[in-house]
């Protein structure tokens, strides 16, 4: 198992899959039993930092340290020194000073978990929640799961992710996750909307949506990011979601089996509308209670074994 | 188990460990008069097979169904920060719940008795049942808590430097209990 969750480009299948089972367990261990909470991070601080707004990544992550019994301690960018100028190091050194043992981070910049994980300054373990438009890998690991509940293994499953890729970090997540283990992702955006380099990802690119649905398992629908938009992407937000988004007539032609995700929160009339999104094949609440079972099983294989990484070396024996 | 057990010498064989539970079936009826209200909880890994085999001796001597699952106690284990987080194994209550019904853990071997400490803490937070027993196919000592078995396959005496090696034809293809070295082999049935 590797020693800080970053980007789920870092996870091999084994990792990947043994962070699903485990969140498969949590699942069972805390539905329908008197006490909803296990002892097993009982004594050890998880920090939540998060220099971006954020409520349903931040309260999920901090249910899920709670129900591990952690002390949680939530840091956001508002109301605190960093509103003041500090730096995310001496931001760091005070989380490190105060014996924080796991930090949940998000930040604008890319590749900010990674700078915290690796510079030396804490001996925490660092879970990425969301850096710039890098990488999210809790939300593409509950992602996983919630398809492999309702499809089973993801191997040679056709998965269409659409809209706003360029700044969805959701997007890369799951590219590199769903390809890892085993499913055929198809992207489907404006050219505008897909980054520079895509065709080194391992996915099939489309520009007609209407064109891929047929054959898709699942339909992952990101939120236009509206807030990253500094320029036009695209030429009004009717034209977008007359050829990108998701309504009745869309959903009518994928198969009986099919599932709609969205990460949220959704632009409603944007990229899906209620209709769908209200539909029993949409699994979007779902999402958010998986979120809490995916993210205790990240949290428990990160910081309730030994404080040395010794991981790897009993990979297997379990 | 692909590792070379060729220095262990065999302590109970096949149809020894079969008598072994029938026998302890019918102790746990004795001593619950009956199997009303009996709940076997397997404990993971080799606790859940032998937890049915169990069930299903009792089910046949009392001719009703016994409830039986599976109780994991790896996130309540003591030595959690010992060793590196392992993955945890399927916990299967059945549908009746524990409460205030008669539960009889079952695990392989009993030694310093950490996990059933743990188990019993785990079955806390599960509900509240009426009377817990424990059930064991082996008892090798070494106890570190107060803790003891109502029903043993087989006591047996070993030294700290042994290992003791469970084997279930539902997991390792054959039904045998080895006794060993424990230089000769490592981690495997420590506490």
């Amino acid at each position: 198992m590797i020693r800080h969750l970053l980007s789920t480009a870092d996870l091999s299948r084994a990792d990947a899959l043994l962070i699903l089972d485990t969140a498969e367990e949590m699942a069972r261990l805390t539905a329908g039993r008197s006490v909803k909470k296990l002892p097993t991070l009982r004594g050890r601080t998880v920090v939540n930092l998060f220099f971006e707004d954020s409520t349903r990544t931040r309260t999920s992550f901090e249910v899920a340290a709670k129900r591990l019994s952690a002390d949680v301690v939530n840091f956001s960018a508002k109301g605190s020194s960093v509103s003041k100028g500090e730096s995310l190091k001496d931001t760091a050194l005070t989380l490190a000073a105060m014996g924080a043992d796991g930090v949940v981070v998000r930040h604008a910049a890319s590749g900010a978990a990674y700078r915290l994980a690796t510079s030396g300054w804490i001996d925490a373990r660092v879970l990425n929640a969301g850096d710039g438009t890098h990488e999210h890998p809790t939300q593409a690991l509950l992602d996983a799961f919630t398809i492999r509940r309702h499809l089973g293994p993801l191997d040679g499953r056709r998965i269409v992710i659409v809209g706003d890729v360029i700044h969805s970090r959701v997007a890369r997540s799951n590219v590199a996750l769903l390809s890892t283990l085993g499913a055929d992702v198809v992207l489907v955006a404006p050219p505008t909307l897909l980054p520079l380099g895509v065709e080194q990802w391992p996915v099939e690119v489309a520009y007609d949506l209407d064109g891929v649905l047929a054959d898709a398992d699942a339909v992952m629908m990101l939120r236009v990011q509206r807030e990253r938009m500094n320029a036009a992407f695209f030429p009004s937000a009717r034209e977008y979601s007359r050829r990108y988004g998701l309504d009745v007539r869309r959903f009518a032609r994928l198969p009986e089996s099919a599932i709609v995700l969205h990460p949220g929160p959704m632009n409603r009339g944007m990229e899906i509308t209620a209709d769908v999104a209200d539909s029993p094949r949409s699994v979007i609440v779902e999402q958010v209670s998986n979120g809490v079972y995916v993210r205790m099983a990240a949290l428990y294989l990160m910081l309730a074994g030994a404080d040395d990484d010794v991981m790897s070396a009993q990979e297997g024996a379990a | 188990m692909s590792r070379d057990l060729s220095d262990f010498r065999t302590v109970l064989s096949e149809d020894e460990i079969s008598r072994a539970l029938s026998r302890m079936a019918h102790e746990v009826v004795e001593r619950n008069k009956g199997a009303a209200d009996l709940v076997i909880l397997g404990i993971p890994s080799r606790g859940v097979p032998l937890a049915q085999r169990l069930a299903t001796r009792i089910a046949s001597v009392e001719n009703v169904p016994i409830p039986v699952g599976a109780l994991d106690v790896t996130m309540y284990r003591d030595d959690l920060r010992l060793r590196p987080a392992r993955a945890l194994e399927r916990t299967d209550i059945p549908a009746g719940g524990v409460d205030g019904r008669t539960v009889v853990l079952v695990d392989d071997v009993l030694y310093s008795g950490r996990t059933i400490r743990a188990a019993l803490t785990a079955l806390d937070d599960i509900g509240r049942p009426h009377a817990v027993r424990l059930a064991v196919l082996v008892d090798r000592g070494h106890r570190e808590l107060p803790i003891r078995a109502d029903h043993v396959g087989k006591n047996l005496p070993t030294s700290m430097r042994e290992n003791v090696k469970v084997l279930l034809e539902e997991v390792d293809g054959r039904d045998s209990v080895l006794l060993g070295d424990v230089s000769a082999t490592r981690a495997e049935g420590t506490p």
